[in-house]
């Protein structure tokens, strides 16, 4: 690698690592609630991240939308469901080592075709304070008015849905 | 300073990962959270790419990706509580009434 450890370095790769074997373990957890632990695991080491790289105001969001909200309403759906530990018949395990492959050949394609692109961008001279959560307001409600506004009509539509598909049948 | 080609290709690891566990599992509910995973990897790339250019966009975007992830998981978890209680099973492969 030839670069010294620095500081921010060092926690990039402890919080990578974190979110990496978060993931395996979704993988590898039989039951589904393991699951969605190990998918908060990910999402608080991504909120971290973005911490590292001066997002703070998307770190908020990514803690209380992703990992309060969205992970609740899957544990509550589990629970619902009184969910059990998955099955796998024969066929699925040996779709599994295709699938491993095509995987990792997909993971390496992608990290190489944008990594390549990635040296071509410079970075900015950075000013040192953090105004992003300023600016971020500024570019929704001002660039960005009308697809937040639709956004909001995108969320009443899918709370009607919920509603509907979810309700018991008038019998 | 973390160079941006890292945040890419840790995000590049857990979107091939998110394939994976969308490929591999065979709990429903599992499959959906796979799909979470996808788009997380997504954002990260978002940000990391915002951070080198100056430019919040990236942000912005990441902020609308979550809000129709919501959204989608409202609805998704509204498809999988009809599919429990319709066919008695959240494993995918007894849910095959298209197969011929």
């Amino acid at each position: 690698m030839g670069r010294e450890m620095t500081a921010p370095l060092v926690v990039f790769f402890v919080l990578a690592a974190l979110a990496v074997i978060g993931a395996v373990s979704l993988i590898l957890q039989k039951h589904p609630i393991h699951s969605a632990l190990s998918l908060i695991v990910v999402m608080v080491a991504l909120a971290g991240l973005y911490l590292l790289l001066g997002a703070e105001f998307v770190a908020a969001v990514q803690i209380i939308v992703y990992g309060g909200a969205i992970m609740v309403l899957f544990v509550f759906v589990i629970m619902l469901l009184n969910a059990g530990v998955e099955e796998h018949t024969n066929l699925s395990k040996m779709a599994g080592a295709p699938g491993l492959l095509l995987v990792v050949a997909l993971a390496g394609f992608v990290a190489a075709t944008i990594a390549k692109s990635a040296e071509s961008v410079h970075a900015a001279p950075q000013t040192g304070e953090l105004a992003s959560t300023l600016e971020i307001s500024n570019m929704i409600f001002k660039d960005f008015v009308y697809p937040f506004e639709l956004t909001s009509f995108l969320i009443l539509v899918a709370v009607l849905g919920a509603t509907v598909l979810a309700q018991r049948e008038k019998s | 300073m973390v160079p941006t080609n890292y945040y890419v290709i840790l995000s590049a690891i857990l979107f091939g990962l998110g394939v994976f566990a969308f490929i591999f599992k065979r709990n429903i509910i599992t499959i959906f959270m796979s799909i979470e995973l996808m788009l997380n990897a997504v954002n990260l790339a978002f940000v990391a790419f915002s951070q080198p250019l100056g430019k919040v966009d990236g942000q912005v975007f990441v902020l609308f990706v979550i809000v129709v992830a919501a959204a989608e998981a409202a609805v998704g978890l509204g498809i999988i509580i009809l599919i429990a209680r319709n066919r008695q099973t959240l494993n995918v492969e007894r849910v095959d009434l298209l197969k011929l």
